[in-house]
């Protein structure tokens, strides 16, 4: 597969310095466009995928074949309507759809494997920051996204107060918890456990730590759903079978579902990749940045946010999501919040969730008519 | 729009910065948008009413104002807005100290337990009064403290609340309340309307 054809690519040729104090420069930025951008420039979206995303936001995704992430959300007469407005999506840095990362080669020409440099949300969103200058964008009219797309949203905000009209964390937090951390470490110990992971240099040495990456994924995946909707949806059915088997073969539906979600998850994604992405989610937390001060954060936008949350979402749960809003409120801040009631867990918001999408496209639509 | 709403909004001026606690469907704050300038806040318990008020483009926080007034800052209002749900909360007490320290001014409207038709019902029927403003059974309404206007009336004075305006209510016909007519108001008012500041 000529991967190179079907991927847009922005080489921001400005350094870059990133957090960790390295600069990069002369850098691949991988992005998408949905839909149209008008003479005036002000219907432009900037979408922020999460963890495991890519810029393929809606439609076909050309490299796996699959639906876009947010195919639900955005799209021709969607929440995010592509006949109204124009969706830019981009990999973030660290990733694995083509935007600079890992995988790709140093300057004296070997794969970056664990030497690539440690980014953050704050270097993610400075460096997809470029693309509004690649298409003369003055200011956005929305920053949109859910879970680690979230987080980059109240960065981007934060660091380009007068960028956006319009601002939707959605299912999110303005600082990584215990728990949080807790998880991704146990998917980065699952990865760096497997033999063929090479310290790292798996592409050099033609090794793939799939069963690594593929534990990740299982148990990561868990935390997307929730205990509900995982009973109602497997319970304790059995696959493909009329009883136990007194082995360790998948006896249960949950087990094969996961095997199965582990194994695709292989396929797409890279596991430095997921190490990276990771560590940028846990070092995530912008109160910190402040001096502790959340609000300061925020003081100088005159942005309109509208924040959502899940009912069911135990990785992100309400109680974060309304922290930012409590943050907000204490400055005066232009702020909508409402939980949605939903027993699908954290993917609630990559889900045919109608409570969720209905609020999604009110809030744009009747924002846009303010313009 | 009902005609409390019409009597609230006369007594906010243009232009200015509002909070409506208990928005419901957002009515009453498109109305202050629309005709008033009003930069217009709203908090609100249910969701589906959360959801009709961002369908209208307004600005409505999910939440319940015995737990989330405490995050807005003192006087960050000009106009707190509370109507019909004082009687409701655990602590009615405390929910307006908030709306007073939120609000430069808060409007604050009470359904009347005085009014004559609650009387009548109670002494000629001995059942728990149902009217207009008071639509529920004993078993199910959401209403925890009723008072009446002079009840409430008595109650902000006794806080050193200063009354700017306070307005009786039956059907269409609004008229001021004082210390002089208290008791007649009491009686033919089915809700009181009060401007109020601490």
């Amino acid at each position: 597969m000529n991967t190179e054809k079907i991927i847009k690519t922005l080489i921001v040729k400005k350094p870059l310095k990133l957090d960790c104090g390295k600069t990069i420069q002369n850098f691949p930025i991988a992005y998408e466009t949905y839909g149209s951008l008008n003479s005036k420039k002000d219907n432009a979206i900037l979408v922020f995928h999460a963890l495991t995303g890519d810029q393929f936001v809606t439609g076909i995704n050309p490299v796996t074949k699959k639906d876009g992430w947010w195919s639900y959300a955005v799209g021709p007469g969607k929440a995010i309507n592509t006949n109204k407005y124009f969706v830019i999506c981009s990999n973030v840095i660290g990733g694995c759809m083509g935007s600079y990362g890992p995988s790709h080669k140093d300057s004296n020409q070997n794969i970056f494997g664990t030497n690539f440099p440690v980014i953050t949300i704050n270097d993610m969103v400075n460096a997809q920051y470029n693309l509004l200058n690649h298409f003369g964008i003055k200011k956005l009219f929305s920053v949109a996204g859910g879970s680690m797309g979230g987080m980059q949203v109240l960065q981007f905000i934060s660091n380009f107060p007068d960028k956006s009209k319009t601002v939707i964390p959605i299912a999110t937090t303005s600082s990584h918890s215990a728990q949080n951390i807790a998880f991704n470490e146990l998917g980065r110990q699952a990865i760096t456990a497997d033999n063929n992971w090479k310290d790292g240099n798996y592409i050099s040495n033609e090794t793939n730590p799939g069963k690594g990456l593929a534990v990740a994924r299982m148990a990561a995946h868990i935390t997307y759903l929730s205990k509900k909707g995982l009973q109602e949806k497997f319970g304790r059915k059995l696959q493909e079978r009329e009883d136990l088997k007194f082995g360790f073969d998948a006896d249960f539906q949950i087990e094969s579902y996961l095997r199965y979600q582990g194994s695709v998850f292989v396929d797409r994604f890279d596991a430095n990749s997921y190490l990276y992405i990771t560590r940028a989610m846990d070092y995530f937390d912008l109160a910190k940045q402040f001096k502790g001060n959340l609000s300061d954060a925020f003081t100088n936008t005159k942005a309109k946010f509208f924040i959502i949350s899940f009912t069911s979402d135990w990785l992100y749960p309400t109680q974060e999501n309304k922290d930012i809003v409590i943050a907000l409120n204490s400055i005066g801040a232009d702020v909508g919040f409402v939980e949605i009631e939903s027993d699908k867990g954290h993917d609630s918001f990559l889900l045919d969730v109608p409570d969720f999408l209905n609020a999604l496209k009110n809030f744009l639509d009747k924002a846009y008519e303010e313009n | 729009m009902k005609n409390e709403f019409q009597v609230i909004a006369d007594l906010v001026e243009k232009d200015k910065k509002v909070l409506d606690v208990g928005c419901a469907d957002g009515t009453l704050m498109k109305f202050l948008r629309d005709n008033k300038n009003i930069n217009i806040r709203g908090l609100e318990i249910s969701k589906e009413k959360v959801q009709e008020c961002i369908a209208k483009g307004l600005t409505v926080i999910e939440g319940n104002a015995e737990k989330d007034l405490k995050q807005f800052p003192d006087k960050s209002f000009d106009y707190v807005i509370l109507s019909q749900t004082l009687q409701a909360f655990l602590n009615p007490e405390l929910v307006l100290d908030e709306l007073l320290r939120v609000g430069k001014k808060a409007i604050v409207t009470i359904p009347n337990f005085g009014y004559w038709k609650v009387r009548l019902h109670l002494l000629l029927k001995g059942t728990m009064p149902i009217t207009k403003t008071l639509p529920d059974e004993w078993y199910n309404t959401p209403n925890l403290h009723m008072c009446t206007i002079k009840d409430f009336f008595h109650f902000v004075k006794s806080k050193d609340i200063k009354i700017f305006k306070s307005l009786g209510l039956n059907n269409l016909n609004s008229s001021i309340i004082n210390e002089s007519n208290l008791g007649v108001k009491n009686l033919f008012a089915d809700l009181g309307i009060f401007l109020i500041e601490k």
